[in-house]
């Protein structure tokens, strides 16, 4: 099996922050709502997943509620808080700089 | 987000965590089976479905884990490795109680003896801004601190610059005359300005004044408080009251302070002026006296001491007859006081040290032994997800809980040592070292326990991590696995066993040499017979014989007297005892010998008639003191052998005339015997020249009487007093001891012993320890090895060489610890050399001594072992694992 390229450090909060923006989910569906948007190149580690909610529960930047699943199963599904919000827009824009300032870097011919 | 926020959140999870727990199970859960449905949907079988879900997911536990760990505090992990470890250790309960209880006496040892060391070496003088003391002494050839003389005082103090303040004091013994008899007490004699100098205030009263230590001044006295509370019941109405001491009314003007401690002089219990009255204090070449002096700011000892030799040396060319040779020498008071049981205290800290090091070691491979079986566990808590940062922490948690209770029990007992070793300190030798009243587990002390543990501690958690940093965790998995590890710990764990062997031989070695030395010096030819020899001090006061013809007839019928009591054979008179000192010396000179000025300096003591025979000390020459030698017949003189080789080499000293350094008429003697040398001195020191003179012709106040027994000496002790008493009852009587209880107890014998001794409890401690450690290295790797012995054993290895495979094992380490430890033990014994007596470091006799009781434990250990080994059952070996 072909490496899949792994997640840049410290994009994974900003991701899921992202995620919920759009609309509340539970754990399995930030995952697969990942892997879908990024059409299967980023894969989300359980490992890495559920350690994450709990920092940004933590941090309050999202919040979680049991909630009935469309299958009627019981799922703990996480909302951005307003919170979240602002530091979704801190992350990006960190990030776009820092992409900005590679591509810069890249964009230098040999 | 705010911290307290976060912290509320923490908090309210922590109390809820059931329910934390079970929610977080129930999502992943959710997750897994969402997982199971979409495989399924793909269009795997459920049974397919349901392990790739467990597949992706991965490890359900670290996954828990991990998330728990980002919302727990720190502290809880702490909490709960610390109930772990001390489930581990309660699981354990041998290996934890070996492992504290060496712990405990390594750390208990060190912390006892730094105790000593802390109240003797490190803390400073009781009295104000210590370091600017110093004690100054007058310095000659052959004694390196003499006492002052009153001349010679009065002229240093006059003509320094490098002083604030310097002044003297003298130990003189007085009676307190009380309505039920004299009663000795001890007192000091000093210059006004002496408290002034020490930076001590009187409690009650007043200090001297200046010119209270003029002649003639009238007489007062300032009580310590010992005193003040024993004979006047601490009541404050004594001042200006009087005390009638050896004949003469003193006021009380004072009382010193509780805390008040003068270690060079602890015994006296009053201080009075030092009036120059005595003959000695008007004589210049009368040395009786001690100096202590402040500094001025800014002035260093070395810089005191050169411009006191240079005064010295003024009043040298001054006075050519009484100060030639005579130097200066200043030393820091608590060199003065302390300088003499500094090396032992040093010796005893590094062996204490030592043991130390040795149970660490032994901890340490106790802790390598059980890491190694707990292979598995921690192999299979690294698979359930545990990081390894969390089980280098158990580790630490565990080592920390074991250096815990370890420093605890260390401090029971450091306590109970400091205690007992207080108690072995004989009375005598506690009152000269009033400085150990405050031994005591002080902050200071406490701090030194708290450096071990903390070593200790890091020591013990780093064991263990660099062992199984070393090692591959999974390779604990594999069912009987014996990877690389084994071999790795048998080689840490042989290190450690080496490093323990060599300490134990560097202690056997020091305790060889100083029992060797002890023996030596307690079996020292003494010149005499010192068994069935009963002595006491007896001081006839001024005031009851202050005529030589009194004392002559006192000293007559006491000694008739003593011969008569039952079991006496004969009774004799001396005014200091033999294994003294080399002290109370005389200058001589020789008629009919040229004369430079030198001081010939001999000791000089006063003995009666039957002295020698009563010593059993051989004549060699000439003739012994008869009855015949009066005050006034000619005055005569007997000689040691020392003193006839030195000043008559080659010539026949019968019949030579010696006299003082100026020959005056009155100090002439003639020399009539020669008698084999005895020991005046301590037994470490020299044997000087030494002249005897006829108690008949030149009779003492102050002397010791020697009676020798048919029978032990000890049960005539009592009858001395009263029979002493019966003669006079104003004498006072001290000191009644056998002379071989004088010898046990003297300086030398002392400090030697309780070296030797001490040295020794370590040593055997360590012997132990050590041979322990090899045992259990020696078993364990036997036990690691069973299946390769059942294998050597199937395949028709014989029990002796099963035998051998292993006592060569021991024989390697044994050797090696032992070589190690002959070299280190000669360096270690070089750094004592003060402490040993005709005994060289590398006393091939001790090394070999202490090689083959440590070869012969060793193999003794390891013999265990190897039978275990060879007593294999090949088949059941196979089949155990």
């Amino acid at each position: 099996m072909a490496k899949k390229p792994e997640l840049l450090p410290g994009t994974l909060d900003m991701l899921i922050l992202k995620t919920l923006a759009r609309a509340p989910l539970h754990g399995y569906g930030i995952a697969l709502s990942i892997k879908r948007l990024s059409e299967d190149v980023l894969t989300v580690e359980e490992g890495s997943l559920y350690p994450a909610l709990q920092r940004l529960l933590l941090q309050g930047w999202v919040k979680a509620e049991w909630k009935l699943t469309e299958t009627n199963r019981r799922a703990r599904f996480y909302t951005l808080t307003a919170a979240g919000r602002k530091q979704l827009g801190v992350e990006l824009s960190q990030f776009e700089q820092m992409v900005a300032a590679i591509g810069r870097v890249l964009a230098v011919e040999v | 987000m705010s911290v307290t926020s976060r912290f509320v959140k923490r908090l309210s999870i922590l109390f809820s965590r059931e329910r934390y727990h079970s929610e977080l199970d129930e999502e992943m859960a959710f997750h897994r089976a969402q997982a199971e449905k979409d495989f399924a949907a793909a269009g795997m079988t459920a049974e397919a479905a349901h392990y790739a879900a467990m597949r992706q997911f991965g490890n359900t536990m670290r996954v828990k884990e991990r998330s728990r760990e980002v919302v727990r505090f720190k502290a809880e992990t702490v909490v709960q490795d610390l109930r772990f470890a001390l489930r581990q250790l309660r699981k354990n309960p041998g290996f934890a109680a070996t492992a504290i209880l060496i712990l405990g006496l390594g750390i208990g040892a060190s912390v006892a003896i730094f105790a000593f060391v802390d109240a003797a070496l490190i803390k400073p003088l009781p009295y104000p801004q210590p370091t600017r003391l110093v004690a100054v002494n007058e310095s000659s050839a052959l004694f390196p601190r003499n006492n002052l003389s009153y001349p010679d005082y009065l002229d240093w103090k006059q003509m320094n610059t490098v002083f604030g303040s310097m002044d003297v004091f003298d130990a003189n013994r007085f009676e307190w005359n009380t309505p039920s008899g004299a009663e000795p007490v001890h007192g000091l004699r000093v210059s006004a300005g002496f408290l002034g100098t020490l930076g001590i205030k009187p409690m009650l009263g007043r200090d001297f004044h200046a010119g209270e230590d003029a002649a003639g001044a009238s007489p007062v006295v300032l009580l310590r408080y010992g005193v003040w509370q024993r004979r006047f019941g601490g009541r404050r109405d004594v001042m200006g009251q009087t005390v009638n001491l050896s004949g003469v009314a003193y006021t009380i003007v004072g009382v010193l302070p509780q805390e008040f401690e003068f270690a060079p002089r602890e015994i006296a219990e009053f201080l009075v002026p030092l009036q120059p009255t005595s003959e000695c204090d008007m004589r210049r070449s009368c040395h009786d006296l001690d100096a202590v002096a402040r500094l001025k700011d800014g002035v260093s000892v070395p810089s005191a001491q050169a411009e006191m030799k240079s005064i010295a040396a003024r009043l040298e060319r001054q006075y050519p007859d009484s100060n030639r040779g005579n130097s200066a020498s200043v030393v820091p008071l608590s060199e003065a006081i302390v300088g003499n049981i500094r090396p032992i205290l040093l010796v005893l800290l590094g062996g204490a040290c030592l043991l130390l090091l040795i149970a660490c070691a032994n901890v340490s491979s106790l802790m390598l032994v059980r890491a190694e079986s707990r292979r598995r566990e921690i192999a299979v808590r690294g698979a359930l997800g545990a990081s390894r940062a969390r089980l280098s922490g158990q580790f630490v948690t565990e080592a920390l809980t074991l250096v815990g209770a370890g420093s605890a029990t260390g401090l029971a007992v450091a306590y109970a040592g400091m205690n007992g070793l207080r108690g072995l300190i004989s009375t005598d030798w506690m009152a000269g070292m009033p400085f150990l009243r405050g031994l005591e587990l002080n902050p200071r002390v406490l701090a030194f326990a708290a450096c071990l543990a903390v070593l200790a501690g890091i020591l013990f958690s780093i064991t263990p991590i660099l062992h199984f940093r070393l090692s591959k965790m999974r390779d604990g998995l594999a069912e009987g696995g014996r990877g690389s590890a084994g071999v790795l710990w048998r080689r840490m764990g042989a290190n450690l066993v080496v490093i323990e062997l060599a300490t134990a031989v560097v202690l056997l070695a020091g305790a060889g040499l100083l029992g060797k030395s002890l023996y030596k010096l307690l079996h020292e030819d003494l010149g005499f017979r010192s068994d069935h020899l009963a002595t006491v001090n007896v001081h006839l006061p001024q005031n009851v014989a202050p005529h030589a013809e009194q004392q002559l007839a006192f000293e007559r019928a006491l000694l008739g007297r003593a011969a008569a009591l039952p079991g006496v054979q004969s009774a004799a008179a001396m005014d200091v005892l033999p294994v003294s000192c080399n002290c109370n010396t005389d200058w001589v000179r020789f008629v009919g010998k040229p004369y430079n000025g030198i001081h010939n300096e001999v000791n000089d003591r006063v003995v009666s008639v039957g002295l020698f025979r009563t010593l059993q000390v051989k004549l060699k020459a000439g003739r012994l003191f008869t009855e015949q030698d009066e005050a006034n017949t000619p005055k005569v003189v007997l000689i040691n052998e020392a003193f006839a080789r030195k000043y008559f080499p080659g010539e026949d000293p019968i019949g030579k005339r010696m006299g003082d350094t100026d020959l005056t008429p009155a100090s002439l003697r003639q020399i009539v015997g020669v008698v084999e040398d005895f020991k005046e001195a301590g037994l470490d020191q020299d044997q000087w020249p030494a002249e005897y003179e006829a108690f008949n012709q030149s009779p003492s106040s102050y002397f010791s009487v020697v009676l020798r027994t048919s029978q032990d000496a000890g049960p005539i002790l009592p009858a001395l007093a009263p029979m002493i008493h019966a003669v006079n009852p104003n004498v006072s009587v001290d000191w009644e001891r056998t002379m071989q209880d004088r010898i046990d107890d003297s300086d030398a014998a002392y400090i030697h012993r309780s070296a030797a001794y001490l040295v020794g409890g370590f040593a055997g401690m360590a012997l132990v320890l050590g041979v322990v450690g090899l045992y259990g290295v020696m078993a364990y790797s036997v036990s690691q090895r069973t299946r390769e012995i059942g294998v050597r054993m199937a395949l028709g290895a014989q029990r002796s060489s099963v035998y051998k495979l292993v006592m060569r094992q021991a024989v390697w380490l044994t050797s090696a610890g032992v070589g190690i430890g002959l070299v280190c033990s000669v360096g270690a014994s070089l750094l004592m050399r003060k402490l040993l007596f005709g005994v060289e470091a590398w006393d091939v006799p001790t090394l070999a001594g202490v090689a083959l009781v440590l070869g012969v434990a060793s193999l003794a250990a390891s013999f265990l072992p190897a039978r275990r080994a060879a007593s294999v059952n090949p088949t059941d070996a196979l089949r155990s694992e």
